[in-house]
């Protein structure tokens, strides 16, 4: 994630912990960049990333999923993981960054 | 009577598929070269599995000499499970992932939304876009959004 930011792209982790949550574990992982939560999962249903019931508890939460956007905002790599497991490595998204002007 | 010897490749294969197992959230699943192809597991159960069929053999073809005919049969059983279980979890259970056929696709705006960040500040993806960076003057070139299953 630092290589990233020195590509000068921001990474945003989002998922449907709450901010005591995420902060909990920033502290306890060293994580600096930008956590976001939505408890309702309005923005992950809105990206029609809803796991249902997939929650140690049955709740409702994000399948893992990485998107890299342009300054414009614009959609420029999409991972969606066939198996929750397997997430994109490091290496692979800046890669992808390397190629935004 | 002779006393029959204490049969380890039963006990050292049953702690080996035990290791398999337990190895996989606890170390191998922190590193993609061990996650992704959990090869690691699959070379422990292999091990643990190869030492229990010799100390199998040795339990029933030779038990004047070697003990664990009963214990061996259970460990092997037990180290079975657990790999059955495991194969079951990485090659099946977490590959149930919903279809999310209307997912934002490459080429495609991403939908604008404001949520709240760790201090619940709310913070929106077009300042995101704008915001620069800490240690940087310039605005970003761009954002990457990681969404995960979280920790609950």
């Amino acid at each position: 994630m630092p290589e990233i930011e020195q590509l000068r792209v921001g990474p945003v982790a989002i998922s449907v912990d709450t901010p005591e949550m995420s902060r909990n574990l920033c502290r306890k992982a060293g994580y600096t960049y930008t956590f976001l939560s939505d408890p309702k999962a309005e923005v992950i249903r809105r990206y029609d990333l809803l796991h249902r019931g997939a929650g140690v508890n049955g709740q409702d939460i994000a399948r893992p999923a990485e998107f890299l956007l342009d300054s414009s905002g614009m959609i420029r790599w999409v991972n969606l993981t066939e198996d929750y497991r397997v997430r994109a490595r490091p290496d692979q998204i800046v890669e992808q960054a390397k190629s935004l002007k | 009577m002779n006393e029959r010897h204490w049969n380890w490749q039963l006990w050292a294969g049953f702690l080996l598929c035990l290791l398999g197992f337990a190895s996989y959230p606890f170390v191998f699943a922190k590193f993609p070269i061990t996650r992704d192809i959990p090869w690691a597991n699959f070379l422990l159960f292999g091990t643990g599995i190869v030492l229990l069929s010799v100390g199998l053999k040795r339990a029933f073809q030779q038990s004047q000499q070697y003990r664990g005919k009963v214990a061996g049969s259970i460990l092997g059983a037990l180290s079975l499970l657990a790999f059955g279980f495991f194969s079951f979890i990485v090659f099946h259970m977490t590959r149930q992932l919903p279809v999310s056929a209307a997912t934002p696709r490459v080429g495609q705006q991403a939908p604008e939304f404001v949520l709240p960040d760790t201090s619940s500040n709310p913070v929106s993806l077009s300042s995101l876009l704008s915001t620069p960076l800490v240690n940087s003057q310039a605005p970003p070139k761009g954002v990457l959004l990681v969404f995960y299953r979280g920790y609950w």
